[in-house]
């Protein structure tokens, strides 16, 4: 038990996962949570923010383009440069986080320039972060994706780097932890579904876990990874 | 009254699906001689005149913070 960990929702015009966001974190693990409008600045009272999936600013320009620029961003590398501070971007969040640099690489369309919608599998590549101390190496979770622009790419440098250092959280995967190019869905670089920086305090992944947060809804997985990040501040 | 006109584009090699799309239904409406199909944004910008060369290097700069993304994207302006 202890003290409750403080989660911070941003939420911009077009939003729309704040409220599972939320909901998952407060309502399922039980700890503190409320929203940030992207005007605030006010943020060094959270231990984390998440930036929600949606379609800010009406996915205008590019994703996450114009988001990237609203006040709460401004205070935010100065976030992250402190200690026990994390940043989570699913989806529209991770498109966000990209286009501000916190994240190396950039979202394009899916390969089949399909939207969508639907339960995948990833491979917990790294197990030994904030994010994911709570699964074992190489478990595969099923977790929902629901995006148009998730087909992760960054040139080849970048990809040695994130390969090298660890720095890959998710890769898409068949239901027995296989990576193949048919479960790679949207045709991201080596599968890419969520990476993190170099400090390993921001994560971004397209993938939504606060939409597994139940298993009669379909899958629970994704309490592993909040679960994670909240043992890992606790014990910190 | 100035006006900017910026194109943006995708870099060569990166992959753009609507291009890609557009091409094939060309070639299946009979125009068996497209070879490549790119689909970039075109953006007209008005700004009140000015100094050309400080114009110029405003919209250089918007387009490399946020019309463009470097990272796949390139960009070309003109100014009338």
């Amino acid at each position: 038990m202890g003290k409750k960990i403080k989660f911070g929702v941003v939420v911009f015009p077009g939003s729309n996962c704040d409220a599972d966001c939320l909901w998952a974190v407060r309502d399922i693990l039980n700890q503190d949570a409320e929203f940030i409008w992207h005007e605030s600045k006010n943020i060094k009272k959270y231990d984390c923010l998440i930036f929600p999936g949606g379609f800010s600013y009406g996915d205008y320009l590019r994703s996450g383009a114009i988001a990237r620029f609203s006040k709460v961003m401004e205070s935010i590398n100065e976030f992250a440069n402190k200690k026990n501070k994390f940043i989570i971007g699913i989806c529209n969040g991770f498109q966000i986080l990209l286009e501000a640099g916190l994240l190396p690489g950039t979202m394009l369309h899916n390969k089949n320039l399909k939207f969508i919608c639907e339960y995948v599998n990833v491979i917990v590549e790294n197990n030994e972060t904030p994010f994911t101390n709570k699964c074992e190496k190489g478990q595969v979770l099923k977790i929902p994706v629901a995006h148009g622009e998730g087909n992760y790419f960054c040139d080849e440098r970048t990809l040695n780097t994130l390969i090298a250092t660890e720095k890959i959280a998710f890769r898409y995967c068949d239901i027995n932890g296989n990576i193949t190019d048919e479960a790679n869905i949207n045709g991201s670089v080596y599968n890419i579904a969520g990476i993190m920086n170099t400090k390993e305090n921001i994560l971004g992944m397209m993938p939504h876990p606060e939409r597994a947060m139940i298993k009669d809804l379909g899958s629970e997985d994704g309490k592993l990874i909040w679960e994670s990040l909240i043992n890992y501040i606790k014990k910190s | 009254m100035a006006k900017a006109k910026v194109y943006v584009t995708f870099k060569d090699g990166v992959l753009e699906p609507q291009g890609k799309t557009v091409n094939a239904a060309l070639l299946k409406m009979g125009y068996k001689n497209i070879k490549d199909v790119r689909i970039g944004k075109f953006i007209e910008i008005e700004i009140e005149n000015g100094d050309k060369k400080k114009i110029k290097k405003e919209i250089d700069e918007i387009c490399d913070r946020l019309l463009a993304n470097p990272n796949i994207e390139k960009y070309d302006f003109e100014i009338e």
